[in-house]
């Protein structure tokens, strides 16, 4: 979906985004709060010189406007594959941008991602991946790799691939089988507006990716692993 | 003097920290493997290819986990990720000192795709709840799989980074580049330039990373003793104020060495006096020459 579509269904109260070289920054009114947007587009590799800008935009956020919420747009083919990025330190570039967004988070910003077109590996782990909650769209592609990229590395065949991949949601990608996970949130349709305005309003109860990977039976043995250790067990609670 | 990078995960555990103080959580005899990993016909590890649990370190409990490079890589699927979460978890619950973190990563296991890449995120988020929690979290990186991928983000997520030379930190891997963007982009043959590339070297004199220290378990020891005790009762949690700084330091990173393609060149613009000698410096000399030339840091 192109932004510009998503931020006028999205904000019909208006909304003062820009872009610049695939990334998106500004601010939008949400109901009757105003609320920073930051993100990219047009599958933007994430490299060295986006990831800071993100940051940047979240670090003046926290310091002009303290307790606004931050909403995250993810459009990302992943991480930048460059040797000029690895040696600059892209994994620093990433890391940055994650921890800028735990401070928000810390400081009492409300952050939410809502993945409205692709959601790739490296790229994700930082933006979509770092919210309170993470939303997307039906349409969205979020996945590590596709089944092909896949059956090579693993040296599974593609058909058993598919196969699997409608039973385990490990396997295939898709927002149903991130929302299966806990990696979404929920998958917002019809009015975006309404949807939004829930999401702000919803509270932040911490990490529960695992809780809900477990109760929507996408990850059966995350949360249980986690649990043990926690409670000094050396057997997974059924 | 035993080489780091050539023991596995349990051989580091038990070498480096105290005597037999390791006590092992969700040890093998529980017997918890990947449930993704036998439906693709892969083979199964009983710890999924990460050790956690307590121990000493010159006395002091800490919590530590292990990445064994041997199984799939060190890479992180559903078991492997919970693991780290729950050694987190418990340390913030038990109002632990330090974590060290042994890493020995490709990255987030392909098996698992989709739970590997949540399973990152989620180490992510813990750890730095553990920083906020008062925990530190300290990063030992001297295996021979290096530390790749979300794996990479996560280390640059705690309190310190130690390298030997040979560990490399990294996003995406050599091989990865060159399969997308051919061998003229990055030559994943070319060991030399890999290790000036992704080494402890570099990251040192980036910034990446806190200290180089030799391919030894004895120092890789001392360092974590030492890091461990640089700590406490310091602050460990993010501060707007670090990352501030943090923020002026990657943006000078790019402003000087952005336009450069050789390791070598931003050494030399470091002011490192002569940098195509510092691939042979051993970890000490290498550090007596260079500790001036660092950039920025943390």
């Amino acid at each position: 979906m192109d932004w510009k579509a998503l931020a006028g269904a999205l904000f019909p109260r208006g909304h003062a985004i820009t872009e610049e070289d695939n990334f998106l920054s500004g601010s939008a009114q949400a109901g009757e709060q105003t609320i920073a947007v930051v993100g990219t587009t047009g599958h933007a590799p994430i490299g060295v010189e986006i990831a800071l800008a993100q940051a940047r935009f979240v670090l003046e956020t926290v310091r002009e406007h303290p307790g606004r919420p931050i909403l995250m747009l993810v459009d990302t083919q992943g991480q930048r594959l460059r040797h000029r990025d690895e040696m600059l330190g892209i994994n620093s570039y990433m890391a940055h941008l994650g921890k800028c967004v735990e401070l928000a988070r810390r400081q009492g910003h409300k952050v939410i991602a809502l993945v409205y077109d692709q959601a790739l590996s490296g790229g994700f782990i930082t933006s979509g991946l770092m919210a309170d909650a993470c939303y997307a769209l039906p349409d969205a592609t979020i996945r590590v790799m596709g089944l092909p990229a896949m059956a090579r590395i693993t040296k599974v065949p593609e058909e058993r691939l598919v196969e699997l991949a409608a039973s385990n949601p490990v396997f295939a990608p898709g927002p149903e089988n991130y929302l299966r996970m806990g990696g979404v949130q929920e998958i917002w349709s019809g009015d975006l507006t309404a949807q939004l305005q829930q999401a702000l309003d919803a509270s932040n109860g911490g990490d529960l990716r695992g809780v809900l990977g477990q109760a929507r039976g996408g990850r059966k043995l995350a949360q249980r692993v986690i649990d043990a250790i926690v409670s000094g067990s050396d057997v997974l609670a059924p | 003097m035993s080489s780091y990078l050539e023991l596995t995960a349990r051989e580091r555990i038990a070498r480096l920290f105290d005597g037999d103080s390791f006590v092992e959580f969700l040890p093998p005899s529980a017997r918890i493997v990947s449930p993704h990993l036998g439906q693709l016909d892969a083979p199964v590890s009983f710890d999924d290819g990460v050790i956690v649990g307590r121990a000493l370190l010159a006395g002091e409990p800490v919590f530590a986990a292990a990445q064994e490079g041997g199984f799939m890589g060190g890479a992180v699927g559903e078991v492997h990720g919970a693991k780290l979460v729950g050694l987190l978890k418990r340390a913030v619950i038990e109002k632990i000192g330090a974590v060290v973190l042994l890493l020995e990563t490709g990255g987030v296991r392909l098996h698992e795709a989709n739970a590997g890449l949540i399973a990152v995120s989620e180490v992510m988020r813990a750890v730095l709840d553990a920083r906020a929690a008062g925990v530190a979290v300290i990063t030992l990186a001297g295996g021979s799989n290096g530390v790749f991928g979300g794996m990479g983000i996560v280390a640059r997520c705690t309190n310190a980074i130690v390298m030997s030379e040979e560990g490399r930190l990294a996003m995406s891997g050599p091989e990865v580049i060159e399969t997308a963007g051919g061998v003229e982009e990055f030559d994943s043959r070319d060991r030399a330039l890999v290790w000036r590339t992704t080494g402890g070297k570099h990251r040192y004199l980036l910034g990446d990373c806190q200290a180089v220290v030799a391919d030894s378990v004895e120092a890789f020891r001392q360092a974590a003793i030492d890091t461990v005790a640089a700590f406490r009762g310091q602050t460990t949690a993010l501060s707007l104020q670090d990352l501030e700084q943090e923020q002026a330091m990657l943006g000078e990173r790019i402003e000087r060495f952005g336009a450069m393609s050789e390791p070598l060149d931003i050494w030399a613009a470091l002011g490192v006096a002569r940098p195509e000698a510092i691939p042979m410096l051993d970890a000490a000399d290498f550090m007596a020459a260079v500790a001036s030339h660092q950039l920025g840091g943390r």
